[in-house]
Order: C-alpha cells, then sequence, then structure tokens
C-alpha cells in the first residue's frame, strides 16, 4: 500500500502516471461488449416513446389527428403541446435562447421538428401509431440561407427570448422581426485606415457546408417517475446543466432531478446542454411510468447539427508581406433553434482574424435563424469553419505576392508576449513552435516533387488556434477509502475522450498512490458535484484542476489524520492510519476541489485583458496527387501538429490527435447535409458518407509539440479539437499547389476541382 | 400486426428459447437475452455495430429476422474467451488503444476475429478491405490495424484460441 507523498514531491511520485500511456480504466469492459451505455438501459414498466416530426420547414398548425394514433391498440399515450403545457404552462428551453418548445406551439420551424409523441409498452407499435398521425400546416415562407437570413421577410421566431445567462444576449430581449441571434462586433486599432494605406488588398468570401456529427450511439434517455423526483439517465456531455434546465422548467429544486450518464457512445459536441431529455422528462410524468426515447440514425439528422458558415475576409498586405489590417464578416447559419450558436457566433468569432499579429482589425460575426434543423457545437465551435477561410486565405495571398507560404506565415505569426485580435497578451501558445515543427516533417524547404503527366503532385499547410470557453466552473470530489483505494467524482462524461483514465491520472498523482487504485465514478448529480459541461477541450484543464485540488484537500487531511493518531505520515500505510482512528477498517476522507479561471469580460469594441485561460493550437500539412484527367485526388501523407500542453496519457493523445483530423476529413472530403425545401434528402448513413478504415491516408503523422501550459494541472491542457483545426484548408492548398485550382467551398471533391481544371483551361462545364 | 413464434437457438453455447416476432430483428432477441453488445446504430446494415456470428459467419444483426435464427449457432462479442475471458483480439484491442467510445468495438472484434482466421497474417489492405463495412465515428482505425498486427502475432506465438 502507498504511502501519502508530502506536498512538494508529489509531482515525482514514484507512482507517476502522468506522462504515461496507461490503458483506458474502461478497457476491458469496452472490448467485451459490457461496457455501459443508456442505449443498454431497460426499466420495469417502461414506455418506448416515438416522435411525429414535421414535414414541413416553416407552417402554422391548424390541427393535429391523433385519432386514429389513439385507437391502435397497445398505444398507452399520445401527447401534442397542448398536454405538455398542463405540466409545463411554458415550455421552452435552450442554453442561449429559451426558444425551443418541447413538442411544437402553434408552428413548425424546420423539417423534424417534434409535433406529437405516441408512448407504448412495444416499439413497433409506438412507430406505427406515430406514422398514423395527421397534421395539417399552413405553409408559412421559410429561409435558409445565412446571407439571405440578414434581410428575410421570413422570420423564424417572432420575437426573440434571450436565455438570460450570458449578458451580451440580453439587449437582444423582446426583439422582433429579425434572424439575427446575435451580432458580435471586435474593433481594435483603425482597420479602415490602414486599408486605405495599404500597398495589396485582399479579399475572398469562403463557405462551409452543412455537416453532423453521427455518434454511432444515437440520442437517447429514459426518465423515471420516482415519488416525488425524477430519475434520468441520458446520453450527456452535460448532466450538470440538463439538471437545472429540466429542474426550471418544472418549477422544482435541482435536488429533486437526478441525472445519470454512464459511458457515451461518441458525443462530439452533438450531446451537449439539453436535447430530448426535457420531451423524455415531460412524457414520463404525464405517464407516471419510465419512458425511453432513443432516436433513429435518421432522426439524429434532424436533431442537431454543425453550421453551415460564410466567411469574407480581407486583408491589408504590404509589399514585402506583412498583414497590416484584415476584416472579417461571419454569418453563422444556426436553423431554428439557437441551441449554443450565439456562443459560436462570439467564441470563435474573435479568432477570425487566425493566429498573425495583426494590428488593425475588424471583426462582425452573425448568428442567423433559419429553416434548417439546429446547428450547435461540434468539435471545433466553429473553428474549423474559420480555419478553412483564413488559412485559404492566407495562401491565396502568398501565391499572389509570389512569397513562399510558410515564410509568409512566419513574417506574421502571432507570437507570446504579442497581443491577439482581443488585446489579450499570448501565453504558452505554442503556435510558432508548432509551425516550425510541421515546417520540420513536411521537409517544407527542400525541394518537392511536383509530379508530371496527368498525375500532379502539390502540399499545403495550414494552422489554427482557439480560445477556452470562459469562464466555466468544475467541482470534484475525491474520497479516500480506509484501504487506501480512492475514488473520484466527477462530473466530466467520458465520450471515448479517455477522460476517466485522466481524471484519474491526475488523482493518483495529486495523491501519490498507484493508478490502479482509483477509480472513476461517473456523472450522477445525486453524488457527482457541478461540472459546466464536457465541451471544447476544457475537462483536461478544469476538472483536471478540480481533481488535483480535491485530491490534494484529501491529502491533507489524511496526513493531518496521521499526525492526530500519531503516525508518521510519510511513512505509514494508509490502512494503518484509518484502522489507528475508528479501530477497524472503517472511516472516509474527503477532499473538495473547485476551480473557476480568472476571466475579463470583453468591451464593447471586443477587448479584454483575459480571454482564456489557454490557447489550443492545431496544424496540418497534407500532400496530395491530383488526377488531371479526372479531378480524383488521393491523399497521400497528413502530417497534424498540436499543442496539447504537457500530454497525460500521450498514447491517447495522439488517437484523439488522429481521431479529430479523420473526422475533419470527413467534413472536407464527403460529408454534406443535401436539402430540399429544408428536407435533408440524404439522412441515412447510405447517403450520408462518414469517413470509414479506408479512406485513412497512406501515410498520416501525429505529434503533441514539446509543451507546457504553466497554468495547467501538471502542465496540461485540452486536445480533443486541436486536430481538426488545419485539415480542410491544407488540402485545399495542396490541391492548389498541384494543379493550380482553388476551391472556396466545402466539402472538396473530384467534380468541383475538374470543373476548376476546365475553367482554368478556357473549357468551363456547364452548370 | 404481429405474428409472435417460439424459436430455439445456440447463444454463445448454451441453448436457449425465445418468444419473438416475425417483425423482430436479432439485435432486439438479444437484447431480451440480456446482450446489449450488437447495438443497432445505422439500421441499414453498414456501420457494423450489430456484428454477430451466425452459424460461424459475420451478419448485421439488424437485417437478420428474428425467426431466420431457430435452430442457428449464435456467438456474440459476450462470448467468454481465453484464459481470462479475453482472446488474442481483445487483448490486442486493449494494448494498443483500438477504441474510444467503444460503441463499434464489438463489431470490430468479432470482424477481425472473423479475418484472422480467413487470413492469419494479413497485409494492411487486407484489413483496410476486410473491416471496410464497421465504421468507428472516433476514427480509431490505425490503431484497429495495429490491433489486427498484434492480434495475428499473439495468435500466432501462443496457438490459435
Amino acid at each position: 500500500m502507498a504511502n501519502i507523498q508530502g506536498k512538494t514531491n508529489a509531482g515525482q511520485a514514484s507512482f507517476s502516471s502522468i506522462g504515461r500511456s496507461i490503458p483506458r480504466v474502461e478497457a476491458r469492459a469496452k472490448v467485451t461488449g459490457r461496457a455501459e451505455y443508456v442505449h443498454n438501459l431497460r426499466l420495469p414498466g417502461m414506455l418506448y416513446g416515438k416522435v411525429h416530426r414535421s414535414t414541413l420547414a416553416h407552417g402554422r398548425i391548424r390541427s393535429i389527428d391523433t385519432s386514429a394514433a389513439r385507437a391502435m391498440p397497445g398505444v398507452y399515450a399520445v401527447y401534442t403541446a397542448a398536454d405538455i403545457m398542463k405540466l409545463v404552462p411554458d415550455p421552452h428551453y435552450g442554453p442561449a435562447f429559451h426558444d425551443q418548445p418541447v413538442l411544437a406551439i402553434d408552428k413548425v420551424r424546420h423539417v423534424g421538428e417534434p409535433v406529437a409523441l405516441v408512448l407504448a409498452a412495444d416499439i413497433h407499435v409506438a412507430e406505427a401509431a406515430a406514422q398514423s398521425i395527421i397534421v395539417d400546416y399552413e405553409e408559412l415562407p421559410a429561409v435558409f440561407d445565412e446571407i439571405e437570413a440578414m434581410t428575410s421577410k421570413a422570420v423564424v421566431h417572432e420575437v426573440l427570448k434571450p436565455a438570460g445567462t450570458f449578458p451580451d444576449l440580453k439587449h437582444l430581449k423582446d426583439k422582433r422581426d429579425t434572424n439575427i441571434a446575435l451580432d458580435f462586433r471586435l474593433r481594435r486599432g483603425d482597420a479602415q485606415k490602414a486599408f486605405a494605406e495599404a500597398d495589396h488588398v485582399f479579399e475572398h468570401t469562403f463557405r462551409t457546408q452543412q455537416v453532423l456529427h453521427v455518434p454511432l450511439e444515437p440520442f437517447v434517455t429514459v426518465a423515471d417517475p420516482q415519488p416525488n423526483r425524477l430519475d434520468i439517465h441520458t446520453a450527456s456531455q452535460s448532466p450538470s446543466f440538463v439538471r437545472i434546465e429540466i429542474a426550471r422548467l418544472l418549477g422544482w429544486p435541482e435536488s429533486r432531478v437526478r441525472v445519470r450518464v454512464p459511458y457515451l457512445g461518441g458525443g462530439f459536441g452533438a450531446k451537449l446542454y439539453i436535447k430530448i431529455e426535457a420531451l423524455t422528462a415531460i412524457a414520463a410524468l404525464l405517464a407516471g411510468r419510465p419512458v425511453k426515447i432513443a432516436l433513429t440514425m435518421e432522426e439524429q439528422f434532424y436533431q442537431i447539427t454543425k453550421h453551415a458558415a460564410t466567411l469574407r475576409i480581407k486583408s491589408a498586405v504590404t509589399r514585402d508581406g506583412k498583414i497590416t489590417a484584415r476584416e472579417c464578416e461571419v454569418w453563422w447559419n444556426g436553423g431554428a433553434y439557437a441551441d449554443i450558436g450565439p456562443r459560436v457566433t462570439q467564441k470563435s468569432g474573435f479568432t477570425a482574424p487566425g493566429p498573425y499579429d495583426i494590428d488593425h482589425v475588424a471583426i462582425d460575426s452573425y448568428a442567423l435563424y433559419t429553416n434548417l434543423p439546429a446547428a450547435g457545437a461540434l468539435r471545433g465551435f466553429g473553428i474549423p469553419q474559420l480555419v478553412w477561410g483564413y488559412e485559404s486565405h492566407t495562401d491565396m495571398i502568398a501565391r499572389a505576392l509570389n512569397i513562399d507560404p510558410l515564410a509568409f506565415r512566419r513574417k506574421n505569426i502571432l507570437k507570446n508576449g504579442r497581443p491577439q485580435a482581443t488585446g489579450t497578451i499570448m501565453q504558452d501558445a505554442g503556435i510558432e513552435k508548432v509551425l516550425e515543427r510541421l515546417a520540420e516533417r513536411m521537409q517544407w524547404e527542400k525541394p518537392f516533387d511536383h509530379g508530371q503527366g496527368s498525375i500532379r503532385r502539390g502540399r499545403g499547410m495550414a494552422i489554427g488556434f482557439k480560445a477556452s470557453i470562459s469562464p466555466t466552473t468544475s467541482v470534484a470530489i475525491v474520497n479516500i477509502s480506509a484501504d487506501g483505494s480512492v475514488m473520484v467524482y466527477c462530473g466530466t462524461v467520458d465520450m471515448g475522450q479517455g477522460s476517466d483514465t485522466a481524471m484519474a491520472q491526475f488523482a493518483a498523482e495529486a495523491l501519490g498512490v498507484p493508478v490502479e487504485t482509483v477509480t472513476v465514478v461517473h456523472p450522477d448529480t445525486d453524488v457527482t458535484p457541478y461540472d459546466m459541461a464536457t465541451l471544447g477541450s476544457r475537462s483536461t484543464y478544469h476538472m483536471g484542476h478540480a481533481v488535483k485540488l480535491a485530491a490534494e484537500d484529501a491529502r491533507d487531511k489524511l496526513m493531518q489524520l496521521a499526525q492526530e493518531v500519531g503516525l508518521s505520515a510519510e511513512t505509514a500505510p494508509i490502512p494503518d492510519i484509518f484502522r489507528k482512528k475508528y479501530g477497524m477498517q472503517a472511516g472516509n476522507v474527503v477532499g473538495v476541489g473547485s476551480y473557476i479561471p480568472t476571466y475579463a469580460s470583453p468591451d464593447a469594441q471586443g477587448q479584454t485583458t483575459n480571454a482564456t485561460p489557454f490557447w489550443m493550437i492545431g496544424a496540418t500539412g497534407a500532400e496530395v496527387e491530383v488526377d488531371t484527367e479526372t479531378g480524383e485526388f488521393k491523399i497521400t501523407r497528413l502530417v497534424n501538429l498540436v499543442d496539447v500542453g504537457r500530454p497525460v496519457n500521450p498514447a491517447i493523445v495522439e488517437t484523439q490527435i488522429s481521431g479529430a483530423t479523420l473526422m475533419q476529413l470527413g467534413f472536407t472530403l464527403y460529408e454534406r447535409m443535401d436539402f430540399d425545401a429544408g428536407q435533408c434528402t440524404n439522412a441515412s448513413l447510405a447517403d450520408y458518407k462518414i469517413p470509414g478504415i479506408r479512406d485513412v491516408p497512406a501515410v498520416m503523422e501525429n505529434e503533441a509539440v514539446d509543451m507546457v501550459q504553466q497554468s495547467g494541472p501538471f502542465g496540461a491542457k485540452g486536445v480533443g479539437e486541436s486536430g481538426t483545426f488545419g485539415v480542410s484548408p491544407a488540402i485545399a492548398s495542396a490541391i492548389d499547389d498541384a494543379v493550380g485550382v482553388r476551391l472556396t467551398g466545402l466539402p472538396l471533391t473530384a467534380e468541383a476541382v475538374y470543373r476548376g481544371l476546365r475553367a482554368n483551361a478556357g473549357k468551363p462545364l456547364e452548370d | 400486426m404481429t405474428t409472435h413464434r417460439t424459436i430455439e437457438f445456440t447463444l454463445n453455447g448454451r441453448p436457449v428459447s425465445a418468444q419473438v416476432g416475425n417483425h423482430h430483428n436479432l439485435v432486439e432477441v438479444l437484447q431480451d437475452q440480456g446482450l446489449f453488445g450488437a447495438r443497432e446504430s445505422c439500421a441499414q446494415g453498414l456501420c457494423g455495430c450489430c456484428t454477430v456470428i451466425v452459424d460461424g459467419k459475420a451478419v448485421s444483426g439488424c437485417l437478420t429476422l428474428a425467426p431466420l435464427i431457430d435452430g442457428a449457432d449464435v456467438r456474440t462479442v459476450e462470448e467468454p474467451r481465453g484464459e481470462h475471458g479475453l482472446d488474442a483480439v481483445q487483448q490486442a484491442f486493449i494494448e494498443t488503444g483500438a477504441f474510444q467510445c467503444g460503441f463499434c468495438t464489438p463489431g470490430f472484434v468479432l470482424m477481425t476475429r472473423q479475418l484472422l482466421d480467413a487470413h492469419p497474417n494479413p497485409s494492411d489492405d487486407e484489413i483496410r478491405h476486410y473491416l471496410s463495412g464497421n465504421l468507428c465515428r472516433c476514427a480509431t482505425y490505425p490503431e484497429v490495424i495495429k490491433a489486427v498486427h498484434l492480434a495475428a502475432n499473439k495468435r500466432k506465438t501462443a496457438g490459435k484460441d
């Protein structure tokens, strides 16, 4: 049994597991199919819920005919908004705006919106009954494009209803006749003047498409009414938020709502805030029975997506390649419900000029309502859309000025000690290091074989950065049992990123005990304390701090206890301390840790001295081969460099880097939700291709550069998103380098390349 | 709307019987038996999450109608294998970290066993070809390829298990 390490040498403890690639703590459960997911949960008396969904993008509901469904044998209940409102008079929810009804009230705002719910003990009966419901609509004009939404006569919401959580949304309260759900503005220096004096001005517009997360475990929630309480088992990335929001809707104290989250079969930002939990909870309370709602893969396409976006970017550049000013306008297509879109608009918006040292900056970033399925957070929180634009723009400028893309970046790169567009001074950001390591691994300065004949080769690089969402809170409890084994109670959700393992490593490190003695308790709001959410690569840093603080608190208390019973805190085995105090194997020592980083709110010009507790940096280098006869191309090499601070578990970190990169590769090459009048026409894995094992590039290299986040727990910071940043623009630049075709919209397809080749040859194809 | 019948089959080596509807699929039958390792995800036989071994062949549980497994030999990822309940493939997946969220992992484990039964020493190309019907949204593919090679080596040194 371990001794408790002294305060000063905890970092070098003999059991140190930080920086070691220990297998995931849940490894055995996952390879034997025994890992717990809500997917597996069946409760006695449980009913299955099936949703009847809107077939129109925008329409007023004239009537809902549920008579056939109600008459179907085996149907337990059919609910519409009228039933929901008997329990919750104002059933609108959401993290930024209270704009989303549990079931559609009077009108529908996108195809797939839930209109009615059928409950039955047999899921097939529920499904058949849901399909038998007939809704009569009066069709309303709809708006789908984010630019049109700025001025459209079709208005998605009659009145804006900010939730009150975010100060920068308050001015939108009760606003009418607008689709703008946030207008974020940043001004630094005098961009107008700099443009007037510029040697060169470049302006480009870039577009990204609407895509979605596709966790292989679709959304699933079970609500189980208890006497005077409600248990919710849900595949959620934010159990604390679900509890708070359900309690608010019901008018209950938080303590009457219990939210449990086992493992997630993928999250990627989809399962954040509140999704199907409100409907499931209210249905269970109305029915007085446990209710399970599990979406199908097809239904997932209507739940939450990633913002399509348009970025207009304009730069003033000197003759020798120094960027003096940059203007960015970003329009985020948020779909019918705001979800967390306004945060994407602001938190990502302020990094829109990229990781460059630019004195004069103007940014306008708009969150827009449209009649498409809602958009929220997806691995990168808006950053991949922006990096796609600003790094393509960077390369286009370098090529136009005939400057090497690496040299151009070196000349303008944002260094530590210099202010970012918000005015925040950069610290512990390995931007230069990531760029230089990428150049080294790509052997950028050596000659490159561009191929010949119909097969041409090219290469490209791109680098992006991201701030952490701030300020947010994590609380953790560390409990040492009388035999010396340790429990960590924390609300971080392990959705595959390996947080259980990382938190066990943090606790073991701070206590100086073997990591095998630590068990991480899954989120259960009856026992695990508050955590803002598992999002934005925040857990390693924020929950890591909280767990470390809780472990240190427990360690201090145990040392006090040792002293109290006359044992040496340095050498006495832990069980001896408890036995001496309690006369047998009994008792606990409980430590608590709570963490919120410092933060300064931006002023009206978007300026702040402290925008983020840490920066995430990711870069990708790509080499491609393009067939000039068909436009087909293949990626022959991808090199991914990130700054994650000190890697807690290098093997898991590498898997996160390559996983993020490959996911972004899907968004770069294949994935696009196609719409016809707001109806997604490829809502299945048969028609919407996600990357498979054959899509992994022949050569893929991943590296976390040697960095330490001084403010991080044991030098660590976030990992999960950085691999996504540079992928799309690096590949587009490589294609340009190979055949001189510059694509400005995603996904990058062989058809688009071929059209470009034909256009370059003066023989454009007809549309 | 439904017709029910009793079927009998062998599940992970033990005889079982089940009441099934004609419209039920194999994943639902397994869930009724308390086994959740085969998971319905895409419901189109495209993702491999619901892989089950029926009479020695990998099938998509979501596309296999329950009445059709009457009399069959059905094996799932939960079947205990190897000395400590883990076979060479499962051990190799753990050692190489070849999964993240784990939802697709049972399908990969079962397909890797099939691959190694047919090709004890597969090339990267053979691995990619054989596992192309298994999707992993966490994209743990590079690690899966490493795991398959490691499992092949483990099988060779330990004798097939």
